[in-house]
């Protein structure tokens, strides 16, 4: 700990040094120091001594240390361009400062001075990834690290950390109380003090602060990251966990205040930003802090059980879990089964669902979705709900859509640009990555879709048909391609296309619903269980898969011989998603390249499914 | 975009080449102001000389008049070179002319040398590669802006538009200090534009004196890639309007007096600041001076935002925005919704957390002082932009397009380079490509025919699950103003045109549909038999006329639709049925068919071999090696060039030969039905013919239509027309089923019916009533062929229509 000791806690220090060291600003030690934290972090677990915004409430962390956060990128704000280095007026202390990572300089700046370095960097508003399920972040912030808390910001104060740290349990239990909510309405200890002096403005500005999160009711902090390089190779919706120097001087909040307060003529460069503007792009930092990025990694998925380092580069962890996967395939079944009320084969779908992962795009075509419709859904008992409570345990991020006509004519799915204030406002469909997005239609009652609902019916048709959500930037589209499953739930077919109908067939008819759902939700699954479904999961989702020469060949004869018993019988969308299907299915079972027996064992599970359809539709004739 | 570690230090304000910097920092930092030449162009245009009026002998009388868009007028002084070692600069410092030692502070201009150099340019420069149409009305072998100078004397509008290229193409010197010093060249350029213009026309009156606005400048560009080292430089960029402030009058120089003595001064406003007078120069009272503002000089100012155009930006990102201020005439001249090219210097402005504390927010503000706007898509004379060519292809570009359009295959080449997703369907994606490019436009107008349609229109229809959304989806990706519409969610005002009322302006507004944006470009409709009838009446007119008439809410106009539509309808049972017409599978009015030039079907074929191809073709899709995708990824920026530069370059005439095929086959075309008795040809078809042959001669970047263009005009439109006119009944291409609902045959079967029944009727003598279902039996036994109900019923209406008789329930009765 002593090591990592400095580091974390006086980056900006390791910094200055740096900056001292050298009299000339152009050798280049910017990229040393940006080098040193990279290795510092790549050393084995080293990240996991660093603090996070994710659980750690922000007036526990020391201003200007090294956090980490784990993000979407929301919106990317401007370039601006600030002082790389600068000198101060005062000329006893006439020495180059490094203006890079903070946000305010030290001491009266030298205007004038030939030495100023003008340098770019890059915004990007981050909110914690949305959807994020509660045994996701339980699970991180197990293994958090206890940060030096600003109250004792002295270095004294290490030495207890060392104590502290061995008694873990009581130091976390401490930290649970103040993490609960309230974070967001008192910052730090000096945004409380502020809230004294003008309670009114603060106050109110605060309350009015609305952090855009993409889905309703999330909670967490939001962060203006600032980039200093390659932000060209970030996009939006990107998932990353971001190493950086926090920064929550007060000062970023005064700025906003004082500019309703006097607006001068005199001064129009600063006038010419709408009260609006000004607020969503300068908030106070003691609710949406600032991080100075030195280092991010993206992240293929949020799942913290699995090692953060890519599945290659651990071959032992991959190996292991490899060659459980078809026992955790068939318990995970089972339990399944029993959530789909003893219907094995839609239990065998739901798997293939929850590992689909969109591997590639050929033209405008997503390859490897699977969006799932599943049908007769019991309207009782909010079975729905329930059902989507025990997927919830199961993936990492996921999202509840009510079908209601009041939810789609009044929800605000496509993210859109708000020109006034200048910023992406967010919609529910702004999702990360492999998001689980549960629509149901049970809920859907008789009624008319009004402008909106029509226009989000159609963006929910867009998502699952090409995987992309278009934009609304007023004066034009513009298509974000996005990686989402989407589960249907309804009663009859869905009104939304989606790649395969499931009709669900329960074996059991429990004379209570309710409380045999109820039980299955208490059923002892012991927490390493679900560790080991979650595990199973996201694995599968990541593996390589390939088709062999012979086998490509083999498919072909077996289409071409389905088509001559019965031409109507199978079409090339069915060749589609049975191939779909067939690598999803050899994903489950842990393979990683297709087999004669995955393809027979694809195409008998497909041609029961469809005979389920037909027989569904017969019994069921006036059905569309 | 160079990253914040490469970019170079910069001190705020200058750059230049490194030996300027290095003479710079060489200067003595206490140089007074009084050292100032006070001829120097820094004094030029300031409030001083404006109320004094500076006396210049040529332009006496004029007033100067503020240019706020180069922003307020430093101290710089000018340096005299000699005062320094000589071997700060050696160049300069040999100059033999004292008076060009001189250069502004910061800078390596020499405003002596700077003014003789753009004078010379003014009177000199003939623009080389001027044409007719560009600059009407001047003569192009004269001195260009020396016509643009006599023409301000007669208009009276004293602003003188100056290209940065031609400036570039004459002085490569001048134009690099144009581009790096504006605010000191651009007041060098207005003097000596004054100077010259009031030489040679001494007594024009203007209402103040000619302004410099250059554009164009070279470095234009993506509002992504400014950077710290654009900042105070002259620089072009384009984007789009999305948001413009009020007026705002931005303070220039503020009037004292003085309280006591009455007294007044004035102090120019130097960076948004004010230095207040503390004491009064005349009665030596402090702080007795107050502002007076209606005596104050005030500037308008408008607070711009642009925003990227969606072409330039890089997938997966947020447009950026840049605030631009507009001032005096340029303010108002641009409304949101317009794209724009901006001409103006790049700002950064540091911003102060607060005026009493020292610490400084050290980030700055950018904006960009526009000199010159320039509306991208406002259509010039001839339709053409040349900016946005030069932005489209760079020469490299041009000749990979060209190497391509001369290969043999390349017809072939780019349809199968069209989604390469969806197999085979060759010949709908040649349709499709030749959509893409387009027909000659032409204009009819004088004979009274108005324009000729040059768009092609295509419709798909088969079964579904044919991957008919899919071609439309990509075609909707590939081109750069295309429109995606569903027939099922689309109302006729949402693809023609809607009045709302504007939220912020509460006026009305006009706000325009999918068509409508479309112009110029193409509009995929999917699901084109669920559009309700109202919505697809108004396609009768844009698809033929091209145009859109509206008369809603007080508004009345007719806007411009040429656009090419791509629809795909399913047919009306869920599967096509082969025993049918293409009428009757897909139930579309015959009207809206004709206005197709080609209605493709897709279908299903049941083959092995095809599906073992198609098998094939969706594994590799699956499972396919990185380099392959990589290959036709490349395919697509490729062909949506190509497509692009053909569209705007090449527009095909037909050659003689061509237009002896074309005759040809239209003859042959009418030949054929002729034997039969029916008409196999209309007009309209000659109509797709020629624009399906020009579309194809751009393929071949050819200037001129040839036989094989028409050739495989003629090849593709029967192709089309046997699948969709192919009368089921009797096998033959039968185009009245497209263009009358019904084939001839079925017509003639028709007729052949009601007169059956009539000499039935008639036979059974005079019997006012019959039973429905009697007469039935008896015409089925009497008739050979088989007779359906519904054809009996079309014979009864038949029947009916000649005041024969009348069907009412299920009696039929004789009219006398």
């Amino acid at each position: 700990v002593d090591t990592s000791d400095m580091y974390i806690n006086g980056p900006l220090q390791v910094n200055t040094d740096h900056a001292a060291s050298q009299s000339n600003p152009k050798s280049g030690w910017e990229a040393k120091v940006v080098e040193f934290f990279k290795d510092r972090l790549k050393e084995k677990d080293a990240h996991t001594w660093v603090p996070s915004l994710n659980d750690v409430p922000l007036h526990y962390l020391k201003p200007n240390s090294l956090v980490k956060f784990r993000c979407l990128i929301q919106d990317m704000f401007d370039p601006e361009f600030f002082m790389g280095a600068y000198e101060t007026v005062d000329p006893s202390t006439n020495v180059l400062r490094c203006g890079r990572y903070k946000d305010v300089t030290e001491c009266g700046v030298d205007f004038n001075s030939r030495n100023t370095v003008t340098a770019e960097r890059q915004t990007f508003y981050c909110v914690p990834i949305p959807g994020e399920n509660p045994w996701v972040k339980e699970i991180s912030s197990s293994s958090r690290v206890v940060p030096s808390t600003s109250y004792a910001p002295t270095r004294q104060k290490r030495s207890y950390e060392e104590d502290d740290m061995d008694d873990m349990d009581t130091q976390p239990q401490k930290q649970r109380e103040p993490h609960s909510g309230h974070t967001e309405q008192h910052g730090n200890g000096d945004c409380k003090r502020q809230e004294t002096e003008a309670p009114s403005s603060q106050t109110a500005s605060a309350s009015h602060l609305d952090l855009n999160f993409p889905l309703p009711g999330e909670k967490g902090p939001s962060c203006l990251v600032k980039v200093y390089e390659d932000w060209d190779s970030f996009k939006l919706n990107d998932t990353l966990e971001v190493f950086g120097i926090l920064s929550v001087s007060p000062a970023l909040s005064a700025l906003a205040d004082e500019k309703d307060a006097s607006s001068s003529i005199l001064d129009p460069t600063e006038s010419m930003e709408t009260a609006e503007e000004q607020r969503v792009h300068s908030p106070p930092a003691s609710l949406v802090p600032r991080l100075h990025m030195l280092y991010a990694r993206p992240l293929p998925h949020n799942n913290p059980l699995l090692p953060s380092a890519t599945l290659e580069d651990n071959s032992a962890f991959l190996s292991s879990t490899l060659s459980e996967m078809a026992s955790v395939r068939a318990e995970l079944l089972t339990y399944l089964t029993h959530v789909l009320l003893g219907d094995a084969l839609a239990a065998e779908y739901l798997i293939l669902h929850l590992i689909s992962n969109v591997y590639a795009r050929r033209d405008v075509l997503p390859l490897g979705k699977f969006a799932m419709n599943l049908s007769g859904c019991p309207a009782a008992a909010l079975y729905t709900q329930r059902f989507y409570q025990i997927i919830q345990q199961l993936v990492p991020s996921s999202f509840y859509l009510g079908m209601s006509l009041q939810n789609m004519n009044q929800m605000r799915l496509v993210p859109k640009k708000d020109y006034v204030a200048n910023r992406l406002v967010s919609g529910a469909l702004q999702l990360a990555r492999n998001t689980f997005l549960f629509l149901d239609e049970t809920h859907l009652e008789q009624g008319q879709l009004d402008t909106t609902g029509v226009r989000n019916v159609t963006a929910l048709g867009n998502l699952i048909s090409w995987q992309k959500v278009d934009y609304d930037f007023n004066y034009h589209q513009m298509e974000f391609p996005c990686n989402i499953n989407v589960l249907i739930a309804s009663e009859g077919r869905s009104l939304l296309p989606s790649d395969c109908q499931i009709h669900l067939q329960s074996q059991v008819s429990p004379p209570n619903m309710e409380e045999y759902l109820s039980n299955i939700q208490l059923h002892p699954q012991t927490s390493s269980q679900l560790n080991k479904f979650r595990i199973y999961l996201s694995v599968a989702r990541q593996l390589d898969y390939s088709i062999s020469d012979e086998m490509t060949k083999s498919v072909e004869d077996d289409f071409v011989d389905m088509r001559k018993d019965d031409p109507q019988s199978v079409s090339a969308e069915d060749l589609h998603r049975m191939l779909v299907v067939a690598r999803l299915l050899s994903l489950s079972l842990g393979q990683t390249s297709l087999t004669r027996d995955s393809w027979l064992r694809a195409k008998h599970i497909d041609m029961l499914r469809r005979s389920r359809m037909e027989q569904h539709q017969c019994v069921n004739g006036n059905e569309p | 975009m160079s990253s914040p570690t490469s970019t170079p230090g910069r001190k705020r304000g200058r750059d230049g080449n490194p030996a300027t910097r290095e003479f710079c920092s060489t200067i003595p930092k206490m140089f007074l102001p009084n050292e100032v030449d006070m001829s120097s162009p820094l004094m030029y245009g300031t409030p001083s000389s404006r109320v004094e009026g500076t006396p210049r002998s040529s332009v006496r009388g004029t007033p100067a008049r503020q240019r706020p868009d180069l922003g307020s007028v430093r101290k710089a002084p000018q340096v005299d070179l000699h005062s320094e070692p000589p071997s700060a600069d050696g160049a300069v410092a040999s100059e033999p002319n004292a008076g060009q030692r001189l250069v502004i502070w910061g800078t390596d201009v020499n405003v002596g040398t700077c003014k003789e150099k753009f004078q010379r340019f003014l009177q000199r420069f003939i623009d080389p590669t001027a044409t007719e149409d560009e600059n009407a009305g001047l003569d192009l072998n004269e001195p260009l802006y020396m016509q643009k100078l006599e023409e301000i004397s007669v208009v009276g509008d004293p602003v003188l538009n100056v290209n940065c290229l031609q400036v570039q193409s004459f002085d490569a010197e001048l134009y690099r200090q144009l581009i790096c010093y504006p605010q000191e060249v651009i007041p060098t350029f207005d003097m000596a534009v004054n100077e010259l213009f009031f030489e040679r026309f001494p007594d024009s009156i203007l209402e103040y004196q000619i302004q410099v606005r250059p554009y164009n400048a070279l470095k234009t560009r993506n509002m992504r890639s400014l950077n710290p080292e654009d900042i105070d430089q002259l620089i072009t960029i384009s984007g789009m309007v999305i948001r413009t402030s009020q007026l705002i009058p931005e303070m220039q120089e503020a009037f004292f007096q003085c309280q006591v003595c009455a007294y007044s001064t004035r102090v120019e406003v130097d960076r948004g600041r004010i230095a207040e007078p503390a004491v009064c120069r005349h009665c030596n009272n402090t702080h007795s001076l107050a502002l007076v503002h209606n005596r104050s000089a005030f500037s308008d100012k408008q607070m711009i935002k642009i925003q990227e155009s969606p072409e330039d930006m890089p997938a997966g990102q947020t447009p950026h925005t840049t605030i631009v201020y507009a001032h005096n005439d340029l303010v108002d001249k641009v409304q949101p919704g317009d794209r724009i090219n901006i001409t103006g210097i790049y700002r950064a402005v540091p911003m102060r957390v607060s005026p009493i504390q020292s610490n400084v927010k050290s980030v700055y503000k950018t904006h960009i002082d526009a000199i010159h706007f320039r509306k991208t898509d406002e259509k010039r004379l001839h339709g053409l932009d040349e900016d946005a060519e030069q932005k489209l292809f760079t020469e490299d570009r041009v000749q990979t397009l060209k190497e391509l359009a001369a290969k043999p295959d390349v017809y072939e080449r780019l349809s199968s380079a069209l989604a390469p997703s969806i197999y085979e369907h060759e010949d709908i994606k040649k349709g499709i490509l030749l959509q893409l490019f387009g027909g000659t436009r032409k204009d009819f107008s004088q004979t009274g025919r108005g324009n000729f349609r040059a768009e092609v229109n295509i419709l798909l229809c088969g079964d579904p699950g044919t991957s008919k959304s899919q071609l439309l989806q990509y075609v909707f990706n590939l081109v750069p103003r295309g429109q995606y519409t569903s027939g099922k969610g689309s109302s006729a005002v949402g693809l023609t045109a809607y009045v709302m009322k504007d939220p912020e302006t509460r006026q009305l507004v006009l706000q325009t549909g999918a068509l409508v944006l479309s112009d110029n470009g193409i509009c995929c409709i999917d699901e084109f038999d669920k559009m309700s009838d109202s919505t697809r009446s108004v396609l009768h007119e844009v698809m033929e006329q091209q145009t859109l008439s509206i008369a809603k809410a007080g508004i009345i106009c007719q806007l411009n639709a040429r656009t090419a539509v791509l629809a795909a309808a399913n047919p009306v049972e869920s599967q096509w049925n082969p025993k049918k017409t293409t009428i009757e599978n897909i139930q579309l009015p015959h009207t809206l068919l004709s206005r197709f030039d080609l209605i493709f079907l897709m279908l299903d074929p049941q083959d092995e071999a095809y599906d073992r191809r198609l098998a094939h073709h969706l594994v590799s899709l699956y499972y396919q090696s990185e380099e392959q995708i990589e290959e036709e990824f490349l395919d697509m920026a490729v062909l949506r060039d190509y497509i692009a530069y053909a569209r705007t370059y090449i527009n095909p005439r037909l050659s003689e030969e061509a237009s002896q095929a074309l005759i040809e086959a239209y003859v042959d075309m009418r030949k054929i039905g002729s034997g039969r008795g029916m008409v196999s040809a209309y007009p309209r078809q000659l109509e797709s013919l020629i624009r399906l042959a020009e579309a194809h001669a751009k393929v071949r970047f050819s200037e001129k239509v040839e036989t094989i263009d028409v050739e495989e005009a003629k090849r593709l439109h029967r192709e089309a027309l046997k699948q969709s006119a192919t009368d089921p009944r009797t096998g033959f291409v039968d185009i009245s089923i497209l263009t009358t609902g019904m084939s001839a045959t079925a017509r003639k079967r028709k007729e052949e019916v009601a007169q059956a029944l009539k000499k039935l009727i008639q036979a059974k003598g005079k019997t006012p009533a019959m039973k429905y279902q009697q007469l039935l039996d008896d015409l089925r036994g009497q008739s050979e062929t088989a007779i359906t109900k519904e054809l009996f019923d079309e014979a009864l209406r038949s029947l009916a229509d000649e005041d024969y008789l009348t069907v009412t329930g299920k009696t039929v009765r004789l009219l006398a």
